[in-house]
């Protein structure tokens, strides 16, 4: 199955276009120094400047390059999605597979904890504890994210390691006398790889996007460079209503693009992992159009 | 019955988890907060304020940490959420109260207008599968579902607020109005109304309509709905009382779940729009360091997420008959 | 009655097999039927009996499409047919039987209100009509009347596929097309519905074609049988001519592996081999590769 998987995903369009962009945005956290030659907090320059050849975006309102703002918030982005995405994909992973492997009591009890942390509201939780705990740079941010984040891919996968626990592999694998750990790390989840593969892009995308509206509202390190703390910055300048407009739709922007990506792999793994959901080429009504090709086969025949 | 008793057995114990939480949170936090807003408040504040935020952070009263919380529990049955430390002397049910006015008609109203709209369309969308309607929408909302609600809602300013001056685009209504069931009040209340209503909807619609629309192409493979094809029923009927009907119920618990989502949206959006309900008023609590009406604020939103999720939960015994018998 | 002449199904490529190549899973087959006939229709898994089923009751949803021949029903070519004559002629003159009435059962909605949507769907609108012809149908089946405020889930796996030949029955069809209607259930069940729909064909006289990989047990109940291989007809004839006689090396094979339960014991008897990958359509003869009889000419 894994073989002609990973064929069917390099051919969708989508997961292509999503690779292609995240690729991008790697390159952008790794390497920033090679794209943008300012340094991303020197108030070097004249404030609120239109875009020109020197400065591609402008610059903010203490008189940074947006560029350069940019390009070096994707590193901190990244680091959030890719950290507190991978983190909270391996704790739901934990609880629901040892849930649905345990069944019984530790599944019911695991499965009444996932329920109340998913349906306590994320975000007013986040606002609180951010609150408290005042200017979260990127470490806290991984730390709060990853802690409230893995509830509902823990119930995801627990439900798809249920349907598993009955397979007769694993049937086997128990009369061999293999230990439950081993079977839980060696049989379960690399049949479950491409699920995982999706829970942590879902994962990662609500991470961006949280991390970022923290951000944005003031919760995060209004010093720290970063996407959300920019917008931050944008709103407190006002910059919509006096015109400096690139200093809101630039990270706003960014922030899209890298959700796009997250958001256009995940659903491209969707559609493959799911065959009944990818696209059917257009047909006008089905039968109908069918009847009509019989119809011209009957003439030519 | 026995689903819905033990759904709002769910109900009681989420809500004693959140009410739980809320005590512990701010006697949890690293660095000692609550020497730092003593000292940051002493003097400025007078002794009944002062106590009330000792209350909260559990230092200075003298009683255990089980009997802090009795008490603690005591007080939110009677509905004592102490006093606001902003809008002191005010208690904070009273200075939450109209801020639960606004939130309730935007996200309500929008709520349920992106729930039925993404759903209609997700229906659609499966059933002509390979047509127009289904080429566009899912990939569109794809996109859509990852761009950063306060975006949408900051670019929305831009565009039909101050450049196109079509709307205004922020508070909840005209400040020099008094309210009143006037024509005119309501019709500014709609205005103002409209703006960050449109945002809201666009970022949750596509939730509704890509689940909506999966479960649909799921359930439209069931052997049921081939039976209603041999049967001869009218396709109209087909897909909505064999394939919808059925498609939906997952989406009804989803409904309930995500509506976590649609909370964080609204906070954010009413951020944005400057639009007085209670996210925004959450929002000032976390800026005026107001932790009492902080954390009432976020007891009242988890709250209300509860009932919804109740609701739905309600609403799924209603409509799928397979609950409804002991299992 | 029914005259299927060269059909022709393909899964069109890349989307469900993810194969370069169309799946023809139904490849040239011809049968008739006769009123009141009892045809068993016999083969392995994903020898295409399934899709032949749905196809002749043109119940076929993409990627699956008819691509040639004709069924000639009662003098009408339902292939050529769309819309509103087929909807009419649609379980008025030919129902279904599916494999698993929990699954053919939409789990929503009452027994009752199921029979009533067919009903209704044909032209029956009076409330009292529709409540006294289901109420019938039912007591055809042994089943009580009560039970038509019942939901699927409510009844048993043996209620349910009564109720499913019941609501075939509605409208007195001249063809009952059933797809493997007793998998599901234990032999006592698969006896005791059997005997039914022989005794509701001896009443009302339909026709019925019934799908199976279970050829000793329609053995007993069909007039003429037609063995499927690979997505044709390996052999059609009287039920009693091929169990005597087999003349397919398939058919034969399939008998064979039948032990008897008198007569001296004797090993079992299998036929070697899988069937072919039907998205690569070979020269000759399908059955060649697993064939003890072969020829230089298949």
């Amino acid at each position: 199955m894994t073989g002609r998987f990973w064929r069917a995903l390099a051919r969708s369009p989508k997961a292509t276009a999503g690779a292609i962009l995240l690729a991008a945005f790697i390159v952008l956290a790794l390497f920033p120094g090679l794209f943008a030659h300012d340094s991303p907090t020197a108030e070097a320059y004249a404030r609120n400047l239109g875009p020109s050849a020197e400065h591609l975006f402008g610059t903010t309102g203490l008189g940074q390059d947006i560029f350069a703002q940019a390009v070096y918030g994707t590193r901190p982005v990244l680091a959030i999605a890719f950290g507190a995405g991978l983190a909270s994909t391996v704790i739901a992973a934990l609880i629901g597979v040892a849930a649905a492997y345990l069944g019984g009591f530790w599944d019911g009890a695991l499965n009444l904890f996932t329920d109340v942390v998913l349906v306590i509201p994320l975000f007013p939780l986040l606002i609180v504890i951010a609150a408290y705990v005042h200017n979260s740079g990127t470490l806290v941010l991984i730390a709060v994210l990853t802690f409230t984040g893995w509830s509902y891919t823990a119930r995801q996968l627990r439900s798809q390691a249920l349907s598993l626990r009955s397979r007769d592999f694993l049937a086997a694998a128990r009369v061999r006398g293999e230990r439950a750990a081993y079977i839980i790390a060696v049989e379960i989840l690399p049949t479950m790889v491409s699920l995982l593969v999706a829970a942590f892009l879902t994962n990662a995308l609500y991470d961006v996007l949280f991390a970022s509206s923290l951000q944005f509202i003031g919760l995060g390190d209004p010093n720290s460079v970063a996407w959300g703390t920019m917008l931050y910055w944008a709103q407190n300048n006002e910059a919509l209503q006096t015109g400096y407009y690139l200093q809101a739709i630039v990270p706003g922007a960014a922030i899209a693009l890298l959700g796009a990506a997250f958001a256009l792999l995940n659903y491209a793994f969707d559609e493959v992992g799911n065959p009944a959901l990818r696209p059917v080429r257009a047909r006008r009504r089905g039968w109908h159009a069918a009847t009509r090709r019989i119809r011209r086969l009957a003439v030519h025949a | 019955m026995r689903y819905v008793l033990r759904r709002a057995g769910f109900f009681l114990l989420t809500l004693w988890a959140a009410v739980t939480l809320n005590f512990f949170l701010p006697r949890m936090m690293p660095g000692n907060p609550a020497i730092a807003m003593m000292g940051k408040f002493r003097g400025k504040i007078g002794a009944q304020e002062l106590q009330a935020l000792e209350t909260i952070f559990g230092v200075g009263s003298g009683q255990s940490l089980p009997s802090q919380y009795v008490h603690y529990l005591g007080d939110i049955f009677t509905g004592n959420f102490g006093t606001s430390l902003f809008y002191f002397p005010s208690p904070v049910s009273q200075v939450v109260g109209t801020a639960v006015f606004w939130t309730l008609g935007l996200v309500g109203v929008t709520t349920i207008l992106a729930f039925t709209l993404g759903t209609g369309i997700g229906i659609i969308s499966a059933w002509r599968r390979g047509g127009l309607t289904d080429s566009l929408a899912p990939p569109l909302l794809v996109i859509a579902s990852a761009i950063p609600y306060f975006w949408v809602g900051m670019m929305f300013i831009l565009i039909f607020g101050l450049k196109l001056q079509w709307l205004p685009w922020s508070g909840g209504m005209n400040l020099t109005d008094t309210p009143a069931w006037t024509p005119s009040f309501i019709g500014d209340v709609l205005e103002h109304a409209l703006l960050p209503g449109l945002a809201l909807l666009i970022t949750t619609i596509g939730t509704w309509t890509l689940t909506m629309r999966n479960n649909m192409v799921s359930t439209l493979a069931d052997d049921y709905v081939r039976m209603a094809r041999a049967k001869g029923l009218r396709p109209h009927r087909i897909m909505l009382n064999y394939a919808a009907r059925n498609a939906i119920l997952p989406n009804l618990t989803g409904f309930a779940m995500s509506l976590g989502f649609v909370v964080s949206g609204a906070i954010l959006i009413e951020y944005v729009f400057n639009y007085p309900g209670v996210g925004y008023m959450l929002l000032q609590a976390v800026e005026n360091e107001d932790y009492p009406l902080m954390q009432a604020l976020f007891l009242l939103i988890t709250v209300a997420v509860l009932v919804a999720v109740l609701l739905a939960d309600i609403a799924t015994a209603i409509f799928d008959p397979r609950t409804r018998s002991s299992r | 009655m029914l005259e299927v002449s060269g059909l022709t199904v393909e899964y069109a490529a890349t989307t469900k097999t993810g194969s370069e190549n169309p799946v023809r899973a139904v490849d040239d087959v011809s049968f008739n039927v006769a009123a009141g006939e009892f045809v068993g229709i016999v083969g392995e898994s994903g020898c295409g009996k399934s899709t032949l089923l749905f196809a002749v009751a043109r119940l076929l949803s993409p990627p699956a499409a008819i691509t040639a021949g004709s069924v000639t029903f009662r003098g009408q070519d339902l292939v050529a047919m769309t819309g509103r004559r087929l909807a009419a002629i649609r379980w008025q003159n030919l129902s279904v039987v599916m494999q698993s009435a929990m699954n053919a059962l939409n789990p929503v909605m009452s027994v009752g209100a199921q029979f009533a949507d067919a009903l209704r769907a044909h032209g029956m609108s009076s409330r009292k009509a529709i409540a006294s012809r289901s109420a019938e149908v039912l007591r055809l089946v042994g089943i009580d009347a009560v039970h038509l405020k019942s939901y699927p889930h409510q009844l048993s796996g043996g209620m349910r596929q009564r109720a499913m030949i019941a609501m075939a029955l509605l409208f007195t069809p001249d063809l009952v097309i059933m797809d493997e209607p007793t998998s599901a259930l234990d032999v006592v069940a698969q006896r005791s519905l059997m005997t039914q729909i022989k005794e509701l064909q001896r009443e009302i006289g339909f026709a019925v074609i019934f799908v199976t990989h279970d050829m000793s047990l329609v053995s007993h109940y069909s007039d003429r049988l037609m063995v499927m291989y690979a997505g044709q007809v390996a052999e059609l004839g009287p039920t009693r001519r091929i169990f005597d006689n087999p003349l397919h090396p398939y058919s034969r094979g399939l008998l064979e592996a039948f032990p008897g339960i008198r007569g001296a014991k004797v090993p079992l008897k299998g036929i070697p081999g899988a069937p072919p990958d039907l998205s690569v359509i070979p020269n000759g003869c399908r059955f060649s590769p697993r064939c003890p009889a072969k020829m230089p000419e298949c």
